[in-house]
């Protein structure tokens, strides 16, 4: 059964080499943008970080920036 | 009201959060497919096992096609609106396109070895399938090496119109020219050709890169609301 699944009558390389490059794909553009999320994430909370009170203040005026902060926080729990 | 929609600040909590629940369904769609198509599904009487690759080929084809139009699409609306929210969509739509292009033009070349005995053909469907490669590769470099937003979306948004050109010429090549390539077998306004036992794995694997799509897209979609953030912070 294993070893019919894995040669299918001859086609196994083809069959799997295809799959596996699908499959390669995916992980590594989920991983590549996962990347560019996180690293946009902790440059926001790092700014944040560097604002005076009064700039605090003005930013989280805008509930998106909150949200930002928020879900920053989530992330890294 | 559409354009309300788009505001990036009243839907970023729900986008954001959106992402788990679709990498989890992706992840039980994809196994289901994957079961169905490697294991469940039967042989082709001619091609026996190697049918199949069809099934992450085929979607990865459809659904790259399915990003280009409506990135074309979204390009339109961005000249038609004048509004810029739209190439943000656009933008974070093309990535998974361009992988799920790749994907179909490398799994039918791999299909193409044991059933045409050739790993590559200058056929008119697979050209045009490497034409469109090339306009989401000249999207995403353009979106990279301007750097006046302006003129970065109105290039963006003109390669993205004259790609669409491609897209028909892709739907019809094998119709219009003698080619390797098969006619299709799944059509929605005339009769399918293909059979229910080999059309329910293609449809599953279908709805699983779907969802691929749709969570790369929320994904680069947030990075690119956080970094017009980070920029408004910088302004302050």
């Amino acid at each position: 059964m294993i070893n019919e699944l894995i040669s299918m009558n001859g086609y196994g390389a083809y069959v799997w080499s295809a799959f596996s490059f699908t499959l390669i794909s995916f992980v590594s553009l989920y991983l590549a943008i996962k990347l560019q999320l996180v690293k946009e994430q902790k440059r926001f909370s790092f700014k944040f970080g560097l604002l005076s009170a009064q700039k605090v203040r003005v930013a989280k005026k805008q509930n998106i920036n909150k949200e930002i902060l928020v879900n920053n926080l989530n992330s890294q729990i | 009201m559409i354009m309300k929609y788009l505001e990036p600040s009243k839907n970023f909590s729900i986008l954001y959060n959106a992402q788990k629940y679709v990498l989890f369904l992706f992840i039980v769609v994809l196994s289901i497919g994957l079961t169905e198509a490697l294991i469940l599904s039967p042989e082709d009487y001619k091609q026996s096992h190697s049918v199949r690759i069809m099934y992450v080929h085929v979607p990865a084809a459809w659904i790259s096609i399915a990003i280009f139009s409506l990135i074309a699409f979204l390009s339109i609306g961005i000249f038609v609106f004048k509004n810029k929210k739209i190439s943000l969509i656009a933008k974070s739509l093309a990535p998974s396109g361009f992988v799920f292009n790749i994907i179909a033009l490398v799994t039918g070349s791999i299909w193409g070895k044991p059933t045409w005995g050739t790993w590559w053909a200058w056929d008119a469907r697979i050209t045009s399938m490497l034409i469109l490669a090339l306009f989401y590769f000249m999207y995403l470099l353009s979106w990279r090496i301007f750097e006046n937003k302006e003129k970065a979306i109105r290039i963006t948004s003109i390669i993205a119109i004259l790609g669409a050109i491609n897209v028909p010429i892709i739907k019809f090549s094998v119709d219009w020219w003698s080619t390797l390539h098969q006619n299709s077998s799944v059509n929605i306004l005339s009769k399918t050709t293909i059979d229910t036992s080999m059309l329910i794995p293609l449809v599953i694997m279908t709805a699983a890169f779907a969802l691929f799509s749709l969570l790369i897209f929320l994904m680069k979609y947030n990075t690119e609301l956080i970094k017009i953030k980070n920029k408004g912070l910088d302004r302050l």
